[in-house]
């Protein structure tokens, strides 16, 4: 859609939301051109800064009226480029609803307003002894919007669950600008299930109602060194077999610990091939055995060096190196990809030795950085980008490491979503039947395909089209209620 | 019917024992794999059809009757590649499963180094399979440590109305690609497809459990003070210890009542499991024992015998309010003098009302309306789970819910033909 016909909504946005709260400065605008994942970059028609679930809404209802696709915008820090915003369409962001509504200690909940960070809704309740317990890295940013959008996880998922797991309702407005409650409590579809993870393609969320979580007696984290992550991944599988669920289990290898150390001087054992963090939270009693049982089969696997962090101090020290593990291997590498797929947990040993010989043949070094308890991979692949074809070769091999992970019955990703960047991979793991059916969700809460377009699927199906088995005019748009684009 | 025949799939004429909520289909099918569910639903589709799925029947008098009922698809027989109904892999923590499989089965799986693994999801009713749990969203008392079905599933395959077969998430725990179509299944009464396979995450069976059992009297029953509100004591007393009980790092499992309403004395269970459950139970039974008078609360390796069962079966309500409100979710079912079984997971906000079976259609339209009125101004909603025929032509089932026009236009783009399960759900779906 050519710029100017964005005018009239425009006009009208800044009617309703104050000029103040538009912008279409050049400049400005620029600063919005792309999330985490840099190298997508759109720069949008317009930015709105609504301040209430009202103003989005009216928002949303005007670019229904004028077919004005929208994209909505948390903190931007997500890395599969959802929050690329359209050249041609409206960028709602986030960023002044950041009130925390409420906060009910005695019903574990608060109410939240999108915009509000990860990390502020701990940091409101921490003094009384509760948390919010899903922490992506980029907790101290992120916003609970985007993390809603992305069914966002962190390194304490594998024993506390993710984003769908600790949001109670949402307040959503649709593609269709109503303003519609989302809860678990209520009968019927799951729709806050389904809404979750769904990338701001059913609609925008206003309001987040999140449990808090009581926070452990106890947190203890142990670190232990391999010679590599072979054994390292043996101790994974012996430790989740003897039936232990710890809050985390985190491995590094050598390349991505030289990172780290060079980085930030972490002081890991000298001479790890491999080391992995292990965290137990809980009751005393609980974590006391937990902790013996883990430090056995460590040794057992052949760790060559255990470290026990009991306070926070000690604690900070050990997660000091895989915290900075992304930003360090900038400091070894000019340019890198960082990648996200899932593998069943016992094929890690499998998959690692894949993406080792992967990376010998490419000639393109490849540093992983995981969440080994649920087999979630973050292999950053290393390059130089002044070097001709080595962007392209990094490309090759972190494709190819997503093949491997629907080889072994993994998934394209396990955190960071499909966004612009795998969308073309999203046919690797389901077939055309699978994707036309998501495709019904997406039309029923978003006809005309307006809310973050091109985002998630490879080139959808339009809503009038009948998948499958074609049947004719579909009954919707034949009695009048549904439009065919 | 010859149709039908055709695809090769077991066929038989229905009879009375057959019937969802009094209606009784025509005919039943037992088919055995995802294919053979996908060729009698294409065949449906063409012959116009109304369908519903049904796995052991244990809840099938739950929900609406449909509006027609052509063809029952029975679970029972259906296999995940022609043998197995149970794939399960120890190493990943993971099933999966065929959806005519009776949910208890899962209860204790064979893992690594002798231990054993569960799905953590307690089935309140025996036999009740998993199509049938995922399909009316039901759990038992330790969802209030591992959530419901849709917490644990991680992957299904569905039948949709017009025989597309999908699929969704997958046989990892960690996977954000693309719609979680088996949550939008949860709770969907049959009304969206059919649920064939599911996959859940499973979690090691814990090495030991404890029950704290304590005896409170009735909240409806004056407190002490007596005065304008003689009942605020002991309703304070329930909301109380269950605030206290759950945020309590002790971490337990469930927490559980059940009360004779309204003049009964009312039990409280709390379930403790994992390693040292013995010593972590001990300041549970202390944070109890605070609080009441008497022989205060004491701990058993077995849990009451009401525990994961419901409070009756021919009418049954569920309740759901903010925990902290649950003093005063109690008085609302006290509140019209009515004996009724009350039990559930008090801390999740969740509970099950069995009113006296022998009400009529009008008294239980009362009752129903006055305790959701009630709950409605907790913050909190009531809906009626089973009911038999008669009353249940007049009493409303569902009560407000929020999200309807949104699931309305899921139902119209799932099943435009509006052939599965019509009716079983609120707002006609
Ligand atoms: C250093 C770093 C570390 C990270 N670590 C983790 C990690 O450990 N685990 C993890 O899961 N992710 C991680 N991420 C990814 C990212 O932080 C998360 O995806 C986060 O949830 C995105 O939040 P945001 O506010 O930045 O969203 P944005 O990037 O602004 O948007 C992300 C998506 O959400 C949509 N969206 C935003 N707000 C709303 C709303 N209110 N309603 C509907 N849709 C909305 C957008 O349209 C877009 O599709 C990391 C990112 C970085 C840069």
């Amino acid at each position: 859609m050519p710029a100017q016909t964005l005018d009239e909504p425009i006009r009208r946005f800044r009617e309703f939301l104050g000029p103040g709260s538009v912008i279409t400065d050049p400049v400005r605008l620029r600063t919005y051109e792309c999330d985490g994942l840099t190298h997508h970059r759109a720069v949008p028609a317009v930015v709105v800064l609504p301040e209430s679930a009202e103003q989005v809404a009216a928002v949303v209802r005007v670019c229904d009226e004028h077919g004005v696709p929208f994209v909505a915008r948390g903190a931007g820090t997500g890395l599969s480029g959802g929050a690329l915003p359209r050249t041609d369409g409206v960028l709602i962001v986030t960023s002044r609803m950041r009130r925390i509504l409420s906060v009910d200690l005695a019903n574990r909940r608060a109410v939240v307003e999108p915009g509000v960070t990860n990390l502020a809704i701990t940091e409101a309740v921490r003094d009384q002894g509760y948390y919010y317990a899903p922490d992506p890295s980029s907790q101290q940013v992120c916003s609970i919007g985007g993390n809603v959008a992305e069914n966002s996880g962190g390194a304490h998922c594998l024993k506390h669950g993710f984003t769908v797991n600790h949001v109670l309702a949402l307040e959503i407005v649709t593609p269709q600008g109503e303003i519609v409650e989302l809860s678990a409590a209520d009968p019927g579809y799951d729709l806050l299930g389904a809404f979750i993870g769904s990338e701001g393609t059913l609609g925008i969320a206003t309001k987040v109602t999140v449990r808090l979580t009581r926070a452990p007696r106890n947190v203890t984290t142990l670190l232990a060194a391999f010679d590599g992550v072979e054994r390292g991944g043996q101790a994974v599988s012996a430790i989740i077999g003897g039936g232990i669920l710890p809050s985390a289990i985190e491995m590094m290898d050598a390349l991505a610990i030289e990172a780290a150390e060079a980085a930030v001087a972490c002081s890991y054992p000298e001479g790890a091939g491999a080391v992995l963090i292990v965290e137990l939270d809980g009751p005393v009693e609980e974590v006391a055995h937990e902790l013996g049982e883990v430090t056995r089969i460590c040794r057992e696997s052949g760790a060559f060096a255990l470290r026990t962090a009991a306070d926070p101090a000690e604690r900070a020290a050990v997660w000091k190196g895989r915290k900075s593990a992304f930003a360090a291997v900038g400091r070894i590498s000019p340019a890198y990809i960082v990648q996200d797929g899932v593998v069943p947990r016992t094929a890690l040993p499998e998959v690692l030795a894949s993406i080792d010989r992967l990376s010998r043949e490419h000639g393109i070094r490849v540093a992983n950085v995981f969440h080994a308890g649920d087999g979630n991979l973050h292999p950053l692949v290393l390059f130089d980008d002044r070097e001709p074809g080595a962007g392209e070769r990094a490309e090759l091999v972190s494709g190819r490491i997503l093949d491997l992970c629907v080889e072994y019955g993994g998934s394209i990703t396990g955190e960071h979503g499909v966004g612009v960047d795998k969308s073309r991979y999203m046919t690797k793991m389901f077939s055309d039947d699978d994707l036309d059916t998501m495709q019904l969700v997406r039309c029923a809460f978003d006809p005309r395909g307006l809310s973050n377009p091109g985002k998630v699927f490879p080139t959808p199906r339009l809503c009038g089209e009948v998948p499958g088995v074609r049947r004719g005019v579909h009954p919707l748009v034949e009695s009048g209620r549904a439009e065919q684009f | 019917m010859d149709a039908l025949r055709r695809t090769g799939v077991t066929i038989r004429k229905a009879g009375p024992g057959d019937a969802v909520a009094g209606v009784t289909p025509r005919l039943v099918a037992l088919p055995e794999t995802t294919g053979e569910v996908a060729a009698l639903l294409r065949v449906s589709a063409e012959h116009d059809l109304a369908v519903v799925p049904a796995g052991e029947g244990t809840k099938l008098g739950w929900g609406a009757p449909p509006e027609r009922c052509d063809l029952l698809i029975d679970t029972c027989c259906l296999t995940l590649d022609g043998r197995s109904t149970v794939e399960h892999a120890p190493g990943d923590l993971v099933v999966r499963v065929s959806a005519g499989v009776p949910a208890a089965t899962l209860a204790s799986l064979p893992g690594p180094s002798g231990l054993r693994q569960e799905l953590a999801l307690d089935t309140p009713l025996p036999g009740g399979t998993v199509g049938g749990t995922l399909a009316t969203a039901i759990a038992g008392p330790r969802r209030l440590r591992y959530g419901t079905a849709r917490d644990l599933l991680i992957g299904a395959t569905v039948v949709l109305a017009d025989g597309t077969i999908a699929t969704s998430g997958g046989r990892v725990v960690k996977n954000v690609a693309g719609y979680d179509l088996g949550k939008l299944f949860c709770g969907s009464y049959g009304t969206l497809g059919v649920i064939t396979e599911a996959i859940f995450r499973l979690h090691p069976v814990p090495t030991a459990r404890r029950w704290i059992v304590a005896t409170l009297p009735s909240p409806a029953a004056p407190g002490a003070g007596g005065g304008p509100d003689a009942t605020a004591g002991p309703r304070a007393l329930v909301a109380g210890l269950v605030t206290g009980l759950a945020s309590s790092q002790a971490e337990p499992s469930a927490i559980e009542l059940d009360w004779p309403a309204p003049h009964g004395d009312l039990t409280l269970a709390v379930l403790v499991e994992g390693r040292a459950a013995e010593e972590r139970a001990l300041p549970l039974r202390d944070l109890i024992g605070g609080h009441i008078l008497g022989d205060g609360a004491h701990v058993s390796d077995r849990p009451p015998p009401w525990w994961n069962t419901l409070p009756g079966e021919e009418v049954l309500l569920e309740l759901r309010f903010p925990p902290a409100e649950a003093g005063d979710a109690l008085r609302a079912v006290a509140a019209r003098g009515l004996p009724a079984r009350v039990r559930g997971s008090v801390a999740s906000g969740v509970l099950h009302v069995a009113p006296p079976p022998a009400l009529g259609g009008p008294e239980l339209s009362a009752f129903v309306s006055s305790v959701r009125d009630d709950l409605g101004r907790l913050g909190g909603g009531v809906i009626v789970l089973a009911v038999p025929p008669e009353p249940g032509r007049t009493v409303e089932r569902w009560g407000p819910v929020g999200a309807l026009p949104l699931m309305r236009r899921i139902k119209e783009r799932f099943d435009p033909g509006r052939r599965m399960s019509p009716g079983r759900f609120a707002g006609g779906i």
